[in-house]
């Protein structure tokens, strides 16, 4: 379809404020968080109600045209990169919280509202909604369903997918249906709600979300133990894994990463130090106290030279704060700064960070890794230029046999960000082509047209 | 970088949930126009100007972006280009800009009818007699914003040289700003007082012209460059251990000289040392170590609005509360959202009404609920945008710079 015929088009659905077609309203919908990538879309559609959604992905499928659902657009593999000249689908403005059920531990909200308005009204009401992407300031809680998002809580809490107990979706062919329930048991049918956690937009528009909360943990405890190797600081975190610790966080920076998020947080992290863990327990006051015991005693015997414990809770929230802005602050030294994203065993991680080293040093390239050590996923990042085509080049060299490595290594390609059109190339690899085919099968079954998201996982 | 980390702290996209109307997305289109992918529009300048250039996505960004080079380069190429020109706006320019702001005579000489004005009786007539109704709305509401000049400017309240009673530790020079000195002369007084009670020697020279942040924020980069140069001509560096200001708009553009006279062999090692030694009063007091008034407490409640220019622009949050809670007795309630901006931003409140007002309402909301009846703020702009802000929605509340609070309570040991 001839995107000049778009405007008329939705204006039938759209209220025109709701419509933007200019080349200065479209340039800064033309990316999302990832790197290196850009795409002009040919309109933007804000929806403020499901039925708009509906009649949007209704109109697409019997015409034909492609639309890209999009949040806040801090996604970190392309998955809401828009298609050209096709049609981005903006959920920013559904930012309700529709409904905190403090009887049923639940919460609905629609999919624009932020991850931390989410975080907020589970709190305000005595609970907790653990997982938090670093972006969760700005990230929408719809976004962090289709990827499946993450965070520094992983190892104890799980990640999206955990909460999610049901959505309102419309499907790739405009229906609305409404999938799961506020009951803790349900097995009645096929549990279509899962297939769409973590499904990138291709299955379906994600319009609401009912959410499962937990009580707030009563205590917390965090202590920074630093490093004057990095292979330390990995065997620290089997060994925890190992000796049955599953604490609340368990996160690592190195070197490189430390003084970029100094340079911006100015905390007192220590600048000269290998690699930093990050390590929170919680729950019950005795056994965080028990856990964070053996965490330092553990730390110890892999030769931490220091372990410092948060003193309040505000310095504990500011280390936390802190680690979440290390992808971005990595920034200060590279123009361009690559982001992985790959996961192993955690028996593993002391192998995986040496390896890293190793490829950054054989295409002689700078690397900064940090990430969420305690579930496997790490986040080494490449900081470069994406004008130097040559360096960019080694960069792509360098992911492959990471991603390579990883995958020996029993691990994936992706542990939270998603395929996108960033690890497009490596999926085939890592899921096997049985797997891929199945995959296209139930793609297909969906969006018999290619309505949603065309282009994006394979 | 584009990771969006700058979002949630925008006024104006939290405000419209566009992203053109955030940082991110600003930046993208300023690299568009770099890239030649679109050219400079009138909707690129206007956007711009949209911006408040409030900088509390330069705090929020981890990455380090300069965004307020960015913005001032960017204002600066809707200019070059004329993207935004009508005769109207041309006008407003070149007599405000150009015209008042560069002539501290004249500027001096609008303050004194601005305060007859008020004093002769005139404006309450005016209003008495409803005639600001007949106005246009955008005047109207200008008229309602006047700004009331004092009787006495800075050169008639301070000497050209104030030395302290005791012993004199430092030897500073004090800017007394344009705004400042017509509408709140009476802050730079007590500026001088405070600074004085520190021990402090202060050199304020007789005439000064505005430091010329209005017109970097406003895409004249040519006229900010003169009055830099004015600026440093006023003063003899290396007699001086620090340049004073107690404005923060002024403050986040004085310590950028170096940068603006980069490229003028003349001028750029002067205004490197100019940088090097510009103190916000606050960030000033802090560095040497207030001097706590001996005084009996007093029931003084109030609380703390961050200026932009303040707690983004210079990163100054931990001082202006120190300075506060020297005073003995004051109690300092937090406002909520303290670093959000008030809507002033420059010249924004007239030149986007709208968005101001909305920025406006909300910082008074805020203020209403905080309960205090004395706001603390640290630059002219703020203070007489939450001023006519509380005269607009019944907010019972006045407005103070913590210097002038301080020197209150020096002004008490004397009694």
């Amino acid at each position: 379809m001839p995107p000049t015929e778009f405007p008329k088009l939705l204006a039938s659905i759209f209220p025109p404020e709701n419509l933007l077609t200019a080349p200065e309203d479209l340039v800064p919908y033309s990316f999302d968080g990832t790197a290196a990538l850009q795409q002009m879309p040919a309109i933007v559609a804000f929806a403020t109600s499901t039925e708009q959604v509906s009649q949007l992905i209704r109109l697409a499928n019997e015409k034909g045209f492609p639309v890209v659902t999009r949040g806040s657009g801090t996604g970190l593999s392309g998955g809401s990169l828009p298609v050209k000249d096709g049609v981005v689908l903006c959920l920013s403005k559904m930012n309700r919280i529709l409904e905190v059920d403090a009887k049923n531990l639940t919460l609905s909200a629609e999919a624009g509202a932020t991850t931390l308005a989410v975080a907020e009204a589970a709190e305000k009401a005595g609970l907790f909604y653990p997982p938090d992407p670093g972006s969760m300031k700005i990230s929408t809680i719809g976004g962090n369903v289709a990827e499946n998002s993450g965070g520094l809580r992983g190892l104890k809490y799980g990640v999206t997918r955990d909460y999610v107990i049901g959505l309102e979706v419309v499907l790739p062919t405009g229906e609305v249906i409404f999938t799961g329930n506020k009951c803790v048991k349900d097995v009645a049918g096929y549990s279509l709600r899962d297939l769409f956690i973590g499904s990138e937009g291709t299955l379906g528009v994600i319009t609401q979300v009912l959410l499962a909360l937990i009580p707030k943990p009563a205590a917390r405890k965090t202590l920074l133990a630093i490093f004057d190797h990095m292979e330390d600081a990995a065997n620290t975190v089997s060994s925890i894994i190992e000796e049955k610790i599953i604490p609340c966080t368990l996160e690592f920076l190195d070197r490189v990463t430390i003084n970029c998020v100094e340079d911006y947080a100015r905390i007192g992290l220590p600048r000269d130090a290998a690699a930093v863990l990050l390590m929170e327990s919680d729950g019950h006051p005795a056994a965080v106290e028990e856990e964070a015991r053996k965490m330092e005693e553990i730390a110890r015997r892999f030769r931490a030279r220091e372990i410092a414990v948060a003193q309040t809770d505000e310095e504990a929230v500011r280390l936390a704060t802190a680690r979440r802005t290390a992808f971005s602050a990595l920034a200060r030294l590279a123009p361009t700064t690559i982001l992985e994203d790959a996961t192993v065993p955690r028996s593993e991680l002391a192998r995986m960070v040496a390896h890293i080293q190793k490829v950054a040093d054989k295409y002689r390239l700078k690397v900064g890794t940090f990430g969420h050590m305690g579930d496997g996923n790490l986040h080494p990042t490449f900081l470069t230029n994406e004008r130097d085509s040559e360096e960019m080049h080694r960069v792509e060299e360098a992911m492959k046999e990471i991603f390579d490595y990883a995958l020996e290594l029993g691990g994936t390609i992706s542990g939270e960000h998603g395929v996108g059109v960033a690890k497009k190339p490596f999926l085939p690899k890592a899921v096997g082509d049985r797997n891929l085919e199945a995959m296209k099968r139930l793609r297909a079954a969906f969006d018999p047209n290619g309505v949603l998201n065309p282009g994006k996982i394979f | 970088m584009h990771c969006g980390m700058c979002l949630p702290t925008c006024p104006t996209y939290e405000a419209t949930k566009v992203e053109r109307n955030s940082p991110r997305g600003r930046i993208s289109l300023m690299r568009a126009v770099a890239d030649g992918r679109i050219g400079t529009t009138a909707a690129f300048g206007e956007e711009m100007y949209f911006c408040l250039g409030c900088l509390a996505c330069e705090t929020a960004c981890p990455a380090g972006v300069d965004y307020t080079t960015l913005f001032e380069t960017a204002r600066a190429e809707a200019e070059r280009a004329g993207v935004l020109r009508n005769p109207k706006r041309d006008f407003i320019r070149t007599f405000a800009l150009k015209g008042i702001f560069t002539r501290p005579g004249l500027l001096r000489f609008i303050g004194r009818l601005l305060w007859l004005y008020r004093v002769s009786g005139v404006q309450s007539l005016f209003r008495g007699l409803g005639l600001n109704r007949l106005l246009p709305y955008r005047l109207r509401e200008l008229e309602r914003m006047t700004p009331r000049a004092q009787a006495k400017f800075s050169h008639q309240l301070i000497r050209e040289t104030e030395r302290p009673d005791g012993e004199r530790k430092y030897r500073v020079g004090l800017l007394t700003g344009c705004v400042q000195d017509i509408v709140l002369s009476d802050v730079n007084r007590d500026t001088m007082e405070v600074l004085v009670a520190n021990g402090c020697e202060v050199f304020t020279p007789r005439e000064q012209s505005c430091c010329g942040s209005l017109h970097a924020h406003n895409g004249d980069v040519e006229t900010a460059k003169v009055l830099a140069r004015r600026q440093l001509d006023a003063f003899n560096l290396d007699s001086l251990d620090a340049i004073i200001t107690n404005a923060a708009g002024c403050g986040s553009h004085l310590k950028h000289y170096h940068h603006l006279l980069a490229d003028d062999p003349a001028y750029v090692a002067k205004a490197r040392l100019w940088a090097h030694k510009v103190r916000d009063i606050h960030e000033w007091l802090a560095e040497i170590g207030i001097r706590p008034p001996r005084t009996e407490p007093v029931d003084l409640h109030v609380t703390y609005h961050e200026a932009c220019h303040l707690c983004h622009g210079q990163k100054i949050t931990r001082q202006p509360r120190e300075v506060l809670k020297a005073i003995p007795g004051l109690r300092l309630t937090e406002l909520t959202e303290s670093t959000w901006c008030c809507g002033s931003a420059g010249i924004y409140n007239i030149t986007q009404p709208e968005m101001a007002a909305k920025l406006q309402e909300r910082k008074l909301g805020h203020i209403r609920k905080a309960g205090a009846p004395v706001v603390a703020t640290g630059n002219p702009g703020c203070h007489l945008q939450i001023e006519s802000g509380a005269r607009k929605f019944g907010v019972d509340v006045s407005v103070r710079h913590p210097i002038s609070l301080l020197a209150a309570a020096y002004r008490r040991e004397r009694r």
